[in-house]
């Protein structure tokens, strides 16, 4: 076994111009260059993309999964911020 | 199956749950996933690992019975259609062992634990392949077992493995296809070619119903899985699926199913078939099938003789950082 | 099923030319052959790469010469005019009727003469096809302008890995150099014009050979200079032949291997 591991990288490819990108699960590399090659590689080889990111899976900071309530939960009360909470009449048409 | 026997573990009766494990519990049979960072008991993580990384495993070296006949592919169209196929078995390993790794290890910890022989990997892959109507009954029989496993472990609980099972079932979708295409040609082919076909179905058929491991209606290991929802079926149940599947593809190929027992059972709405012979199973298991050594020879092989590889890549990265480093410093 | 590799079959008045068929035919096996058993060379790799990452990879640029295969070798069976088809031109022909240069059909040994032969190929076919995308022939050009696009990745590849492992650790550069050594002999076939390679330059279809040594020459220097790999002084064209069917030892048995089903099984369908 080699003594250093590559690092483990986050791969985050946007499928269509226009859309976000999106992660798409992670691979290993030496560097970030070679992380977005092998991306391009491994994650693209449907032609599934036309921009890739790549992050360092250690440099991401993550919400604690502990938080979960008190981060969301208050997004639950604030129904008024989704359309469907207005209720606007069908004679005025498409809205 | 990929995941053959493996050991659940912390299995605890309703009294020795703790209010954690009652409310994980909960979570899961909620139909809740289950992401790294978020507690779990310690059970749950330590099966999952053993599973995520044999599958993983699998996958690997899956790729060497077919990479076999690569090079010796009858057409460019097949060589081209084998050689995507073998490598899209290259990512799904590199999806699960990503899987893995966020339950906390890391790839190259399994990977030693595959070449000591301290992890498995499927029995299946344990088989030659020895004419090119292999590469037929492989990706028919062992994609499609492999299939029947997967499908449903898409819906398992813990998120990045069910991710990459939905990731791996969508490429897997042409594996089975390309394999029943190469047996079409091949039983409809010149005498031959039949002959290699049906002897191809021959071979492989125990070994495929093997996969999907000794029954296990009355394991813990199993029930403590299933009830964690990283096991969906019992193997048997797998089992008779495929073979109630298989049978009639079979028979449109024109080739015999090697079992003098199979027969429709009515009553069940189910073929009867066959047990495989279990005592071969656990001498494969074991390390004495056909091909467990070639096998892990070329996994070692591959690794040792890689390590350079990976090592000049590393030092390169590190050169290239610290002068990157020296440059912005010199800048200021 | 669906051919992989869908050309238009536009018409095409250069490859029409009678005078010019048995020449053109050769060149087109060239490039075609080319791609074939390097190629070949790269699928070996497949299951037994040094990384999950890499083993991908290769399978990818194999794939991708795959194609490129496909694209010529139909080609050339065309133009041949005698009902063959590409994969009778793959499976079918003995060593002597192979056009492809000596430098692929070598074993492909380590990581370092892998990755060390493919970018010293990569750079003459990455010149090579767009030069080609010119060409008088509209058909070549098409064919040239799709494998390009794949061969600039393969360029771009193999030249990172060529400078990353040439200045990593001391044995990543001394397998690089030692692979540099073994293979620079061989380069210069790449370059060397025959009667085939002058009638297609003559014609059109083709830039000639000596004209992307400029070019080549610059992105060999450059990689491997910033590789911290020397140059060997021996001369780069010392192995000739494969083109014109002349090859090493080697590629008998890549032929025994590849052909093997169709020769065993004679007019089988697969
Ligand atoms: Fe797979
Ligand atoms: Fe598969
Ligand atoms: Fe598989």
């Amino acid at each position: 076994m080699s003594k250093k591991e590559w690092p483990l990288w986050e791969i985050f490819i946007r499928g269509q111009h226009g859309l976000n990108h999106r992660h798409v699960g992670s691979l290993h590399a030496p560097d970030a260059e070679m992380a977005v090659n092998n991306a391009r590689d491994v994650y693209t080889r449907r032609k599934e993309g036309v921009s890739i990111w790549v992050v360092k899976s250690t440099d991401i900071t993550a919400s604690a999964p502990s938080a979960k309530g008190p981060l969301f939960d208050p997004a639950e009360s604030k129904v008024y911020r989704h359309p469907t909470f207005f209720d606007i009449p069908d004679d005025v048409g498409h809205m | 199956m990929y995941a053959q026997m493996v050991k659940s573990e912390g299995m605890k009766s309703s009294e020795e749950m703790s209010p954690e494990d009652r409310a994980f519990q909960d979570r899961i049979d909620r139909g809740e996933k289950i992401e790294p960072k978020e507690w779990m008991p310690e059970g749950y993580r330590k099966t999952l690992i053993r599973q995520i990384g044999q599958h993983a495993h699998s996958e690997i070296v899956g790729q060497l019975p077919e990479g076999n006949w690569i090079t010796r592919a009858p057409t460019l169209e097949r060589k081209a259609i084998l050689l995507a196929k073998v490598q899209d078995e290259a990512g799904h390993g590199l999806y699960l062992y990503s899987a893995a790794e966020t339950l906390g290890v890391s790839r190259d910890e399994l990977l030693e634990k595959l070449h000591s022989g301290a992890m498995k990997y499927s029995s299946i892959f344990n088989y030659p392949t020895l004419t090119w109507a292999d590469m037929g009954a492989v990706g028919w029989l062992v994609d499609g077992a492999a299939i029947m496993n997967q499908v449903p472990l898409q819906r398992t609980s813990y998120g990045p493995y069910s991710r990459a099972m939905i990731r791996i079932c969508k490429e897997e979708s042409f594996h089975q296809r390309q394999g029943y295409a190469i047996m079409m040609k091949m039983a409809q082919g010149t005498p031959e070619q039949h002959e290699m076909a049906q002897d191809a179905l021959n071979r492989f058929w125990f070994p495929a119903l093997m996969m999907f491991g000794p029954s296990d209606k009355d394991s813990v290991h199993s029930a403590q899985s299933m009830a964690w929802k990283i096991k969906m079926n019992t193997n048997d149940e797998l089992r008779q699926k495929f073979v109630d599947e298989t049978v009639p593809q079979a028979e449109y190929l024109g080739l015999t199913v090697p079992d003098e027992m199979l027969k429709w059972n009515d009553e069940r709405g189910h073929y009867d078939f066959a047990e495989p012979d279990w005592q071969e199973f656990f001498e494969v298991i074991k390390g004495n099938g056909p091909c467990n050594q070639e096998r892990l020879e070329a996994r070692r092989r591959a690794w040792d003789e890689g390590a350079w590889f990976r090592d000049g890549l590393t030092a390169y990265a590190g050169k290239a950082a610290a002068r990157r480093a020296g440059a912005s410093v010199a800048a200021e | 099923m669906a051919a992989i590799a869908e050309i238009t079959a536009a018409p095409d008045p250069v490859l029409a030319d009678d005078g010019l068929k048995p020449a053109l035919f050769d060149w087109l096996c060239r490039m075609g052959d080319n791609c074939l058993i390097l190629g070949h060379r790269l699928s070996e790799w497949c299951g037994h790469g040094p990384a999950l990452e890499e083993d991908i990879a290769l399978a990818n640029t194999a794939l991708d010469l795959i194609g490129h295969t496909q694209m010529w070798l139909a080609l050339a069976a065309e133009v041949e005019g005698k009902g063959r088809s590409a994969d009778d031109l793959a499976f079918l022909r003995d060593a002597m009727k192979f056009r492809n240069a000596k430098l692929v059909e070598l074993p492909s040994g380590d990581m370092a003469v892998t990755l060390m032969r493919e970018f010293l190929f990569d750079a003459w076919h990455f010149e090579m096809l767009t030069g080609l995308t010119e060409s008088a022939s509209p058909r070549v050009a098409e064919i040239a302008a799709k494998a390009l696009k794949e061969v600039s990745y393969h360029l771009e590849r193999s030249s990172d890995l060529v400078v990353r492992l040439g200045d990593g650790s001391d044995e990543s550069h001394r397998r690089m150099q030692d692979a540099l050594n073994r293979l620079w002999p061989y380069a210069g076939e790449l370059f060397t014009a025959d009667k085939v390679d002058e009638a297609a330059a003559a014609a059109g279809i083709a830039p000639e050979l000596a004209a992307l040594r400029a070019a080549w020459d610059k992105t060999v220097g450059e990689v491997l200079g910033e590789a911290t790999l020397t140059l060997p002084e021996i001369r780069f064209d010392v192995h000739q032949g494969g083109k014109q069917g002349r090859h090493t030892e080697h590629l008998g048995y890549i032929l025994a291997e590849m052909q093997f089903l169709q020769r065993a099984y004679p007019g089988a369908e697969w």
